[in-house]
Protein backbone atom coordinates (compact mmCIF):
# COMPACT_ATOMS: atom_id res chain seq x y z
CA UNK A 1 0.00 0.00 0.00
CA UNK A 2 1.47 3.33 -1.13
CA UNK A 3 1.01 6.65 0.69
CA UNK A 4 1.34 10.05 -0.93
CA UNK A 5 0.74 13.49 0.53
CA UNK A 6 0.91 15.89 -2.43
CA UNK A 7 0.94 19.64 -1.93
CA UNK A 8 -1.12 20.62 -4.95
CA UNK A 9 -4.60 19.63 -6.14
CA UNK A 10 -3.20 18.88 -9.58
CA UNK A 11 -0.66 16.35 -8.34
CA UNK A 12 -3.30 14.74 -6.09
CA UNK A 13 -5.64 14.37 -9.08
CA UNK A 14 -2.84 12.89 -11.19
CA UNK A 15 -2.00 10.35 -8.47
CA UNK A 16 -5.65 9.39 -8.00
CA UNK A 17 -6.18 9.05 -11.75
CA UNK A 18 -3.13 6.87 -12.22
CA UNK A 19 -4.18 4.16 -9.75
CA UNK A 20 -7.45 2.29 -10.08
CA UNK A 21 -7.70 1.38 -6.43
CA UNK A 22 -6.79 4.69 -4.80
CA UNK A 23 -8.51 6.27 -1.82
CA UNK A 24 -8.52 9.87 -0.63
CA UNK A 25 -7.50 10.42 2.99
CA UNK A 26 -8.86 13.50 4.74
CA UNK A 27 -9.60 12.99 8.46
CA UNK A 28 -9.43 9.22 8.21
CA UNK A 29 -12.26 8.58 10.67
CA UNK A 30 -14.10 6.45 8.14
CA UNK A 31 -11.25 5.27 5.88
CA UNK A 32 -9.02 3.90 8.64
CA UNK A 33 -11.93 2.03 10.22
CA UNK A 34 -12.84 0.54 6.83
CA UNK A 35 -9.22 -0.48 6.25
CA UNK A 36 -8.98 -2.03 9.70
CA UNK A 37 -12.14 -4.07 9.17
CA UNK A 38 -11.01 -5.16 5.67
CA UNK A 39 -13.88 -3.39 3.91
CA UNK A 40 -11.32 -1.57 1.75
CA UNK A 41 -7.71 -2.39 0.91
CA UNK A 42 -6.51 0.41 -1.35
CA UNK A 43 -3.32 0.21 -3.39
CA UNK A 44 -2.73 3.93 -2.85
CA UNK A 45 -3.74 6.44 -0.19
CA UNK A 46 -3.64 10.10 -1.21
CA UNK A 47 -3.60 12.34 1.87
CA UNK A 48 -5.06 15.71 0.79
CA UNK A 49 -4.28 17.59 4.00
CA UNK A 50 -0.98 19.03 2.73
CA UNK A 51 -2.88 20.88 -0.01
CA UNK A 52 -3.34 24.37 1.41
CA UNK A 53 -6.77 24.87 -0.16
CA UNK A 54 -8.23 21.87 1.68
CA UNK A 55 -7.24 23.24 5.07
CA UNK A 56 -8.38 26.86 5.12
CA UNK A 57 -11.53 28.91 5.62
CA UNK A 58 -11.62 32.13 3.60
CA UNK A 59 -14.15 34.74 2.52
CA UNK A 60 -14.95 34.60 -1.18
CA UNK A 61 -17.45 36.60 -3.24
CA UNK A 62 -19.31 37.57 -0.08
CA UNK A 63 -19.59 33.93 0.97
CA UNK A 64 -17.28 31.47 2.68
CA UNK A 65 -14.95 28.94 1.07
CA UNK A 66 -14.33 26.01 3.44
CA UNK A 67 -11.61 23.49 2.66
CA UNK A 68 -12.66 19.86 2.35
CA UNK A 69 -10.20 18.82 5.08
CA UNK A 70 -11.17 21.46 7.65
CA UNK A 71 -12.17 19.60 10.83
CA UNK A 72 -15.30 19.90 12.91
CA UNK A 73 -13.28 21.32 15.80
CA UNK A 74 -11.82 24.01 13.52
CA UNK A 75 -15.26 24.96 12.21
CA UNK A 76 -16.51 25.30 15.79
CA UNK A 77 -13.61 27.54 16.75
CA UNK A 78 -13.87 29.77 13.69
CA UNK A 79 -14.72 33.26 14.95
CA UNK A 80 -17.35 34.11 12.31
CA UNK A 81 -18.59 31.03 10.51
CA UNK A 82 -20.91 29.89 13.28
CA UNK A 83 -22.71 33.24 13.28
CA UNK A 84 -23.42 33.11 9.54
CA UNK A 85 -23.98 29.35 9.18
CA UNK A 86 -24.93 28.00 12.62
CA UNK A 87 -26.71 25.01 11.10
CA UNK A 88 -23.71 23.88 9.08
CA UNK A 89 -21.38 24.19 12.06
CA UNK A 90 -23.74 22.44 14.49
CA UNK A 91 -24.26 19.60 12.03
CA UNK A 92 -20.52 19.09 11.60
CA UNK A 93 -20.09 19.21 15.38
CA UNK A 94 -22.58 16.38 15.90
CA UNK A 95 -20.22 13.90 14.27
CA UNK A 96 -18.53 11.68 16.85
CA UNK A 97 -16.54 12.43 19.97
CA UNK A 98 -14.10 15.24 20.80
CA UNK A 99 -11.35 13.05 19.37
CA UNK A 100 -13.28 12.45 16.14
CA UNK A 101 -14.07 16.18 15.92
CA UNK A 102 -10.32 16.79 15.89
CA UNK A 103 -10.05 14.80 12.65
CA UNK A 104 -13.40 14.44 10.88
CA UNK A 105 -13.91 16.76 7.90
CA UNK A 106 -16.75 18.09 5.76
CA UNK A 107 -15.22 16.61 2.61
CA UNK A 108 -14.84 13.21 4.21
CA UNK A 109 -18.35 13.23 5.59
CA UNK A 110 -19.73 13.89 2.10
CA UNK A 111 -17.43 11.57 0.16
CA UNK A 112 -17.81 8.66 2.58
CA UNK A 113 -21.13 8.41 0.77
CA UNK A 114 -23.43 7.68 3.71
CA UNK A 115 -27.07 8.78 3.43
CA UNK A 116 -26.94 9.42 7.20
CA UNK A 117 -23.97 11.84 7.11
CA UNK A 118 -24.84 14.67 9.49
CA UNK A 119 -23.14 17.59 7.78
CA UNK A 120 -24.56 16.84 4.33
CA UNK A 121 -28.22 17.90 4.86
CA UNK A 122 -26.94 21.13 6.42
CA UNK A 123 -24.63 21.78 3.44
CA UNK A 124 -27.41 21.03 0.96
CA UNK A 125 -29.88 23.28 2.81
CA UNK A 126 -27.21 25.97 2.80
CA UNK A 127 -26.93 25.78 -0.97
CA UNK A 128 -23.27 24.83 -0.69
CA UNK A 129 -21.36 24.03 -3.87
CA UNK A 130 -18.49 21.54 -3.86
CA UNK A 131 -15.43 22.34 -5.93
CA UNK A 132 -13.93 19.12 -7.27
CA UNK A 133 -10.42 18.91 -8.65
CA UNK A 134 -9.57 16.29 -11.25
CA UNK A 135 -7.26 15.46 -14.14
CA UNK A 136 -9.33 17.71 -16.44
CA UNK A 137 -9.23 20.63 -14.02
CA UNK A 138 -11.84 21.90 -11.61
CA UNK A 139 -15.62 21.95 -11.64
CA UNK A 140 -18.34 23.08 -9.28
CA UNK A 141 -21.05 20.61 -8.25
CA UNK A 142 -24.03 21.46 -6.02
CA UNK A 143 -23.62 19.29 -2.91
CA UNK A 144 -26.99 17.62 -3.52
CA UNK A 145 -25.60 16.26 -6.81
CA UNK A 146 -22.37 14.80 -5.41
CA UNK A 147 -23.88 11.69 -3.87
CA UNK A 148 -25.73 9.23 -6.11
CA UNK A 149 -26.45 6.52 -3.55
CA UNK A 150 -24.81 4.68 -0.66
CA UNK A 151 -21.02 4.81 -1.28
CA UNK A 152 -21.65 6.08 -4.83
CA UNK A 153 -20.45 9.53 -5.85
CA UNK A 154 -20.80 11.57 -9.04
CA UNK A 155 -17.02 12.06 -9.10
CA UNK A 156 -15.04 10.67 -12.03
CA UNK A 157 -11.73 8.83 -11.75
CA UNK A 158 -9.08 11.10 -10.29
CA UNK A 159 -11.59 13.65 -9.00
CA UNK A 160 -11.84 14.62 -5.35
CA UNK A 161 -13.59 17.37 -3.41
CA UNK A 162 -11.20 20.22 -2.71
CA UNK A 163 -13.49 22.71 -0.95
CA UNK A 164 -17.02 23.99 -0.48
CA UNK A 165 -18.44 27.43 -1.22
CA UNK A 166 -21.15 28.60 1.16
CA UNK A 167 -23.01 31.34 -0.72
CA UNK A 168 -23.40 34.98 0.37
CA UNK A 169 -26.03 35.45 3.06
CA UNK A 170 -28.78 38.05 2.64
CA UNK A 171 -29.89 39.89 5.81
CA UNK A 172 -32.34 38.00 8.07
CA UNK A 173 -31.12 34.59 6.99
CA UNK A 174 -30.22 31.56 9.07
CA UNK A 175 -30.16 27.79 9.18
CA UNK A 176 -30.50 24.85 11.55
CA UNK A 177 -29.86 21.10 11.58
CA UNK A 178 -31.50 18.52 13.82
CA UNK A 179 -31.11 14.79 13.92
CA UNK A 180 -32.76 11.98 15.84
CA UNK A 181 -30.63 9.40 17.61
CA UNK A 182 -31.72 7.12 20.45
CA UNK A 183 -29.03 8.49 22.78
CA UNK A 184 -27.77 11.98 23.57
CA UNK A 185 -24.72 11.99 21.28
CA UNK A 186 -22.16 9.93 19.38
CA UNK A 187 -24.53 7.97 17.20
CA UNK A 188 -25.55 7.76 13.56
CA UNK A 189 -28.61 9.75 12.50
CA UNK A 190 -31.88 7.83 12.25
CA UNK A 191 -33.22 10.95 10.54
CA UNK A 192 -31.49 14.29 9.91
CA UNK A 193 -33.16 17.54 8.79
CA UNK A 194 -31.51 20.75 7.61
CA UNK A 195 -33.39 23.97 6.90
CA UNK A 196 -32.04 27.28 5.64
CA UNK A 197 -34.27 30.31 5.13
CA UNK A 198 -34.44 34.06 4.60
CA UNK A 199 -37.24 36.36 5.81
CA UNK A 200 -38.18 39.90 4.79
CA UNK A 201 -38.53 42.77 7.27
CA UNK A 202 -42.13 41.73 7.90
CA UNK A 203 -41.15 38.16 8.81
CA UNK A 204 -42.35 36.47 5.62
CA UNK A 205 -40.12 33.71 4.29
CA UNK A 206 -38.71 34.78 0.92
CA UNK A 207 -36.32 31.89 0.31
CA UNK A 208 -35.85 28.44 1.81
CA UNK A 209 -34.06 25.16 1.26
CA UNK A 210 -34.87 21.91 3.06
CA UNK A 211 -32.76 18.76 3.09
CA UNK A 212 -33.34 15.35 4.69
CA UNK A 213 -30.80 12.67 5.59
CA UNK A 214 -31.13 8.95 6.38
CA UNK A 215 -34.59 8.65 4.80
CA UNK A 216 -33.55 7.68 1.25
CA UNK A 217 -30.56 6.13 -0.56
CA UNK A 218 -29.02 9.61 -0.74
CA UNK A 219 -29.40 12.86 1.16
CA UNK A 220 -32.38 14.67 -0.37
CA UNK A 221 -32.99 18.27 -1.38
CA UNK A 222 -36.74 18.56 -0.81
CA UNK A 223 -37.94 21.42 -3.03
CA UNK A 224 -41.62 20.77 -2.22
CA UNK A 225 -40.92 21.35 1.46
CA UNK A 226 -39.28 24.67 0.71
CA UNK A 227 -42.16 25.69 -1.56
CA UNK A 228 -44.56 24.85 1.28
CA UNK A 229 -43.20 27.63 3.48
CA UNK A 230 -41.97 30.29 1.02
CA UNK A 231 -44.41 33.22 1.23
CA UNK A 232 -45.56 32.20 4.71
CA UNK A 233 -44.59 33.35 8.16
CA UNK A 234 -44.40 29.71 9.24
CA UNK A 235 -47.86 29.80 10.77
CA UNK A 236 -49.43 26.53 11.93
CA UNK A 237 -50.85 25.83 8.46
CA UNK A 238 -47.46 26.38 6.82
CA UNK A 239 -45.82 24.12 9.39
CA UNK A 240 -48.36 21.41 8.57
CA UNK A 241 -47.68 21.78 4.84
CA UNK A 242 -43.95 21.61 5.55
CA UNK A 243 -44.31 18.44 7.59
CA UNK A 244 -46.47 16.79 4.96
CA UNK A 245 -44.03 17.67 2.16
CA UNK A 246 -41.08 16.38 4.18
CA UNK A 247 -42.83 13.10 4.95
CA UNK A 248 -43.88 12.68 1.32
CA UNK A 249 -40.24 12.88 0.18
CA UNK A 250 -39.09 9.99 2.39
CA UNK A 251 -38.36 6.53 1.00
CA UNK A 252 -36.46 5.04 3.94
CA UNK A 253 -35.47 1.49 4.77
CA UNK A 254 -36.29 -0.54 7.87
CA UNK A 255 -33.17 -1.27 9.86
CA UNK A 256 -32.00 -1.71 13.42
CA UNK A 257 -31.94 2.05 13.92
CA UNK A 258 -35.51 2.78 12.85
CA UNK A 259 -38.54 1.54 10.98
CA UNK A 260 -39.93 3.09 7.81
CA UNK A 261 -42.98 4.40 9.66
CA UNK A 262 -40.88 5.90 12.45
CA UNK A 263 -38.42 7.57 10.10
CA UNK A 264 -41.17 9.15 7.99
CA UNK A 265 -42.94 10.47 11.08
CA UNK A 266 -39.73 11.83 12.63
CA UNK A 267 -38.65 13.44 9.35
CA UNK A 268 -41.77 15.62 9.46
CA UNK A 269 -41.30 16.56 13.10
CA UNK A 270 -37.59 17.37 12.78
CA UNK A 271 -38.13 19.43 9.62
CA UNK A 272 -40.75 21.56 11.40
CA UNK A 273 -38.55 22.02 14.46
CA UNK A 274 -35.47 22.87 12.39
CA UNK A 275 -37.49 25.42 10.40
CA UNK A 276 -38.71 27.06 13.62
CA UNK A 277 -35.15 27.27 14.95
CA UNK A 278 -33.88 28.70 11.64
CA UNK A 279 -36.72 31.25 11.65
CA UNK A 280 -35.94 32.30 15.19
CA UNK A 281 -32.27 32.70 14.32
CA UNK A 282 -33.11 34.66 11.14
CA UNK A 283 -35.19 37.12 13.20
CA UNK A 284 -32.26 37.87 15.47
CA UNK A 285 -29.45 37.62 12.92
CA UNK B 1 8.05 -1.68 -0.99
CA UNK B 2 10.39 0.26 1.24
CA UNK B 3 9.13 1.52 4.55
CA UNK B 4 8.41 5.20 5.02
CA UNK B 5 11.02 7.17 6.92
CA UNK B 6 9.16 9.67 9.09
CA UNK B 7 10.68 12.56 11.04
CA UNK B 8 8.45 14.06 13.69
CA UNK B 9 8.38 15.45 17.23
CA UNK B 10 7.13 13.29 20.10
CA UNK B 11 6.78 14.83 23.55
CA UNK B 12 9.07 17.64 22.50
CA UNK B 13 11.85 15.38 21.22
CA UNK B 14 12.86 15.12 17.57
CA UNK B 15 12.02 11.53 16.65
CA UNK B 16 12.31 9.40 13.55
CA UNK B 17 10.87 6.03 12.71
CA UNK B 18 10.16 3.62 9.87
CA UNK B 19 6.61 2.47 9.16
CA UNK B 20 4.40 0.77 6.62
CA UNK B 21 1.54 2.77 5.10
CA UNK B 22 -1.08 0.83 7.04
CA UNK B 23 0.64 1.30 10.42
CA UNK B 24 -1.36 3.63 12.61
CA UNK B 25 0.22 6.23 14.84
CA UNK B 26 -0.81 3.98 17.74
CA UNK B 27 1.07 1.04 16.20
CA UNK B 28 4.14 3.22 15.79
CA UNK B 29 3.99 4.65 19.31
CA UNK B 30 3.55 1.27 20.97
CA UNK B 31 5.48 -1.13 18.79
CA UNK B 32 8.25 0.99 17.28
CA UNK B 33 8.85 3.81 19.78
CA UNK B 34 8.03 1.63 22.82
CA UNK B 35 5.69 4.30 24.17
CA UNK B 36 3.12 1.83 25.49
CA UNK B 37 1.17 4.27 27.65
CA UNK B 38 -1.37 4.82 24.86
CA UNK B 39 -3.61 1.76 24.78
CA UNK B 40 -5.45 -0.04 22.03
CA UNK B 41 -9.02 -0.64 23.10
CA UNK B 42 -11.19 -0.77 20.00
CA UNK B 43 -8.90 0.31 17.14
CA UNK B 44 -11.90 2.06 15.57
CA UNK B 45 -12.03 5.47 17.27
CA UNK B 46 -14.80 4.58 19.69
CA UNK B 47 -13.07 4.12 23.05
CA UNK B 48 -10.46 6.88 23.36
CA UNK B 49 -7.85 4.70 25.12
CA UNK B 50 -5.30 5.72 22.46
CA UNK B 51 -5.93 9.47 22.80
CA UNK B 52 -2.94 11.68 21.99
CA UNK B 53 -2.43 15.30 20.99
CA UNK B 54 -1.55 15.93 17.33
CA UNK B 55 -0.46 19.53 16.68
CA UNK B 56 -2.32 20.50 19.85
CA UNK B 57 -5.52 18.72 18.85
CA UNK B 58 -7.00 15.74 20.73
CA UNK B 59 -7.25 12.72 18.41
CA UNK B 60 -7.43 8.93 18.54
CA UNK B 61 -4.00 7.68 17.48
CA UNK B 62 -5.65 4.54 16.07
CA UNK B 63 -7.32 6.77 13.46
CA UNK B 64 -4.09 8.45 12.32
CA UNK B 65 -1.56 6.85 10.00
CA UNK B 66 2.06 6.94 11.11
CA UNK B 67 2.92 8.54 7.76
CA UNK B 68 0.66 11.48 8.50
CA UNK B 69 2.70 12.80 11.43
CA UNK B 70 5.77 13.77 9.38
CA UNK B 71 6.75 17.25 10.54
CA UNK B 72 3.94 17.35 13.12
CA UNK B 73 3.97 17.45 16.91
CA UNK B 74 2.72 14.43 18.84
CA UNK B 75 2.18 14.54 22.59
CA UNK B 76 1.37 11.36 24.50
CA UNK B 77 0.64 10.33 28.08
CA UNK B 78 4.38 9.78 28.57
CA UNK B 79 4.92 13.54 28.37
CA UNK B 80 2.31 14.49 30.95
CA UNK B 81 4.30 13.96 34.16
CA UNK B 82 7.41 16.07 34.64
CA UNK B 83 10.03 13.53 35.69
CA UNK B 84 8.83 12.01 38.96
CA UNK B 85 6.29 14.81 39.52
CA UNK B 86 2.81 13.74 38.53
CA UNK B 87 0.53 16.15 36.71
CA UNK B 88 -2.32 17.34 38.97
CA UNK B 89 -4.73 15.26 36.86
CA UNK B 90 -2.70 12.11 37.52
CA UNK B 91 -2.51 12.95 41.24
CA UNK B 92 -6.25 13.55 41.46
CA UNK B 93 -7.10 10.36 39.56
CA UNK B 94 -5.12 8.49 42.23
CA UNK B 95 -6.64 10.40 45.15
CA UNK B 96 -10.20 9.91 43.95
CA UNK B 97 -9.65 6.29 42.83
CA UNK B 98 -10.76 7.32 39.34
CA UNK B 99 -9.38 4.12 37.86
CA UNK B 100 -9.57 0.42 38.45
CA UNK B 101 -8.07 -1.67 35.65
CA UNK B 102 -6.33 1.40 34.24
CA UNK B 103 -6.53 0.64 30.53
CA UNK B 104 -8.65 3.72 29.80
CA UNK B 105 -6.74 6.01 32.17
CA UNK B 106 -3.99 7.33 29.86
CA UNK B 107 -6.64 8.34 27.34
CA UNK B 108 -8.74 10.02 30.03
CA UNK B 109 -5.72 11.94 31.35
CA UNK B 110 -4.69 13.16 27.89
CA UNK B 111 -8.28 14.11 27.00
CA UNK B 112 -8.90 15.82 30.36
CA UNK B 113 -5.68 17.79 30.06
CA UNK B 114 -6.81 19.05 26.64
CA UNK B 115 -10.13 20.09 28.18
CA UNK B 116 -8.59 21.97 31.12
CA UNK B 117 -6.18 23.80 28.83
CA UNK B 118 -9.18 25.16 26.91
CA UNK B 119 -11.62 25.46 29.78
CA UNK B 120 -10.01 25.80 33.23
CA UNK B 121 -13.35 25.65 35.05
CA UNK B 122 -15.64 23.16 33.30
CA UNK B 123 -19.04 22.12 34.59
CA UNK B 124 -19.90 18.46 35.15
CA UNK B 125 -21.86 18.48 31.91
CA UNK B 126 -18.98 20.00 29.96
CA UNK B 127 -16.62 17.36 31.38
CA UNK B 128 -18.99 14.52 30.53
CA UNK B 129 -19.55 15.72 26.95
CA UNK B 130 -15.86 16.38 26.34
CA UNK B 131 -14.97 12.90 27.65
CA UNK B 132 -17.84 11.10 25.91
CA UNK B 133 -15.31 9.58 23.49
CA UNK B 134 -13.43 7.93 26.36
CA UNK B 135 -15.01 4.72 27.57
CA UNK B 136 -14.44 3.23 31.03
CA UNK B 137 -16.00 -0.11 31.97
CA UNK B 138 -14.90 -0.05 35.62
CA UNK B 139 -15.57 3.22 37.38
CA UNK B 140 -19.00 4.32 36.24
CA UNK B 141 -17.40 7.71 35.41
CA UNK B 142 -18.45 9.63 38.55
CA UNK B 143 -15.03 9.34 40.14
CA UNK B 144 -13.39 10.45 36.91
CA UNK B 145 -15.57 13.56 36.72
CA UNK B 146 -14.80 14.31 40.37
CA UNK B 147 -11.07 13.91 39.78
CA UNK B 148 -11.12 16.19 36.73
CA UNK B 149 -13.02 18.87 38.65
CA UNK B 150 -10.63 18.64 41.57
CA UNK B 151 -7.63 18.81 39.24
CA UNK B 152 -9.16 21.91 37.66
CA UNK B 153 -9.29 23.52 41.11
CA UNK B 154 -5.67 22.56 41.76
CA UNK B 155 -4.54 23.91 38.38
CA UNK B 156 -6.41 27.18 38.86
CA UNK B 157 -4.65 27.67 42.21
CA UNK B 158 -1.40 27.06 40.31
Amino acid sequence: MRYEAPETAESAAALLAATADARVLAGGTDLLVQMRSDIVDPALIVDIKRITETRRVTEEKGGWRVGAAVTGAELKEHPRLKKVWPGVVEAANLIGSTQVQGRATLGGNLCNGSPAADSVPALIAAGAVATAAGPQGRRDIPVEDVMLGPRKLALTRGEFVLSFLLPPRPPRSSDAYLRFIPRTEMDIAVVGAGVSLTIDSGGTITAARVSLGAVAPRVLLVREAATAIIGSRLEKEAQDRLEAAARAACTPIDDKRGTVEFRVQVAGVLTRRAALIALDRARTS
Amino acid sequence: MAKHHIETTVNGDATEFLCETEDTLLDVLRDTLQLTGSKEGCASGDCGACSVMLDGRLVCSCLVLGCEVAGRKVDTIEGVAKGQALHPLQQKFLEHAALQCGICTPGFIVASKALLERNPNPTDTEIRYWLAGNLCRCTGYDKIVTAVKDAAVALRKG
